[in-house]
């Protein structure tokens, strides 16, 4: 499977993603400098976290408007895998690939932890090596990850499923408590209606060598490159 | 053309919480500003720019608020616009 990181002046997780699909997969991994149009024939683009363009204006605002991004935008409307992790979550908000926003945190503070989630759906290209209802463990580290949306798009998103990942106890319920940043119904990661395009604010890609104490975000990146992983 | 000063004002719309509001409201009331009923907090963008006219420069600025400026998920904005120079000056 063909990987493209895009990778914006301010990005800081483009190589822990490329780490994971590269060394930990062995999939072909090429970083796509932002001002570029070309994906290179990606199968699948990741859109990673950081500080793009400093968050200027609005976390992801700016991002939207690259060369690369609208590359990304056009890949996804052709069908085309795009995942977004924390900073590239909120610029698939921002470019309008996936629907809401990501405001910041109820609690004002930038947030670096480790916490649970559920996985709400296993059907997905994204999260089918999952067992169903799994609760994992994933790291948060941002300012602006309160998911909002409006009334109508919110009950839309739940109604089509949209929901993939939840902030939940220990148990796998998606309580007040365990909502580490406000987001409406305790939203942690959301995809599109066809299912091609996945945002999330946890960080997979840091939990998928067990050096780094967890390998609970590995099964989404061998979720998306099973048929590649099993013609090795 | 003409030059125009456009003073930008984006504020969040009624629906969405500005946790940041509210702590600067809890901040006045330690203050002793006990009347303070609410606080909100926006963003006030100054755009100088050129165009044929008032109709065309307001069409313009509506547009760059639309797709950059502001996220019309969570923000409404409004456009205050005055002539700076008129053609044929340097602003």
């Amino acid at each position: 499977m063909n990987v493209s990181v895009i990778v914006f002046p301010g990005a800081n997780c483009d190589r822990d993603a490329a780490y994971v699909t590269r060394d930990l997969l062995g999939q072909p991994t090429q970083m796509i400098w932002h001002e570029d149009r070309d994906l290179k024939n990606a199968d699948l683009v990741i859109v990673p976290g950081g500080f793009s363009y400093g968050d200027y204006l609005r976390c992801g605002a700016i991002a939207r408007f690259s060369p690369a991004l609208q590359a990304t935008v056009e890949h996804a409307q052709r069908g085309g895998l795009v995942i977004g992790i924390c900073n590239g979550f909120q610029i698939l908000t921002e470019a309008g690939l996936l629907p809401g926003a990501l405001m910041r945190n109820r609690d004002l503070h930038f947030i670096c932890d480790r916490v649970p989630l559920r996985v709400e759906r296993t059907d997905l290209v994204w999260t089918q090596h999952y067992p169903d209802q799994a609760v994992i463990t994933v790291p948060i580290a941002h300012g602006e990850g309160c998911y909002y949306a409006d009334a109508d798009t919110l009950q839309a998103i739940e109604d089509h499923g949209q929901v993939v990942f939840r902030y939940c106890d220990a148990t796998g319920a998606p309580t007040p408590e365990s909502n580490p940043n406000g987001s409406l119904n305790n939203i942690a990661g959301i995809c599109n209606r066809q299912g091609n395009v996945l945002g999330m604010m946890p960080h997979p890609e840091r939990v998928s060598d067990p050096l780094l104490g967890g390998t609970d975000g590995l099964a989404l990146f061998q979720s998306v490159m099973s048929k590649q992983l099993q013609t090795i | 053309m003409p030059t125009y000063q456009a003073q930008i004002y984006v504020t969040l719309r009624p629906s969405v919480l500005d946790p940041a509001g509210t702590a600067v409201q809890s901040g006045l009331h330690h203050m002793g500003f006990t009347g303070v009923e609410q606080v909100r907090i926006g963003k006030y963008i100054q755009v100088t720019l050129t165009a044929e006219d008032e109709a065309t420069a307001r069409q313009q600025l509506d547009h760059m608020c639309d797709q950059l400026l502001t996220n019309p998920v969570i923000e409404n904005y409004r456009v205050e616009l005055a002539i700076k120079a008129p053609a044929g000056t340097v602003a």
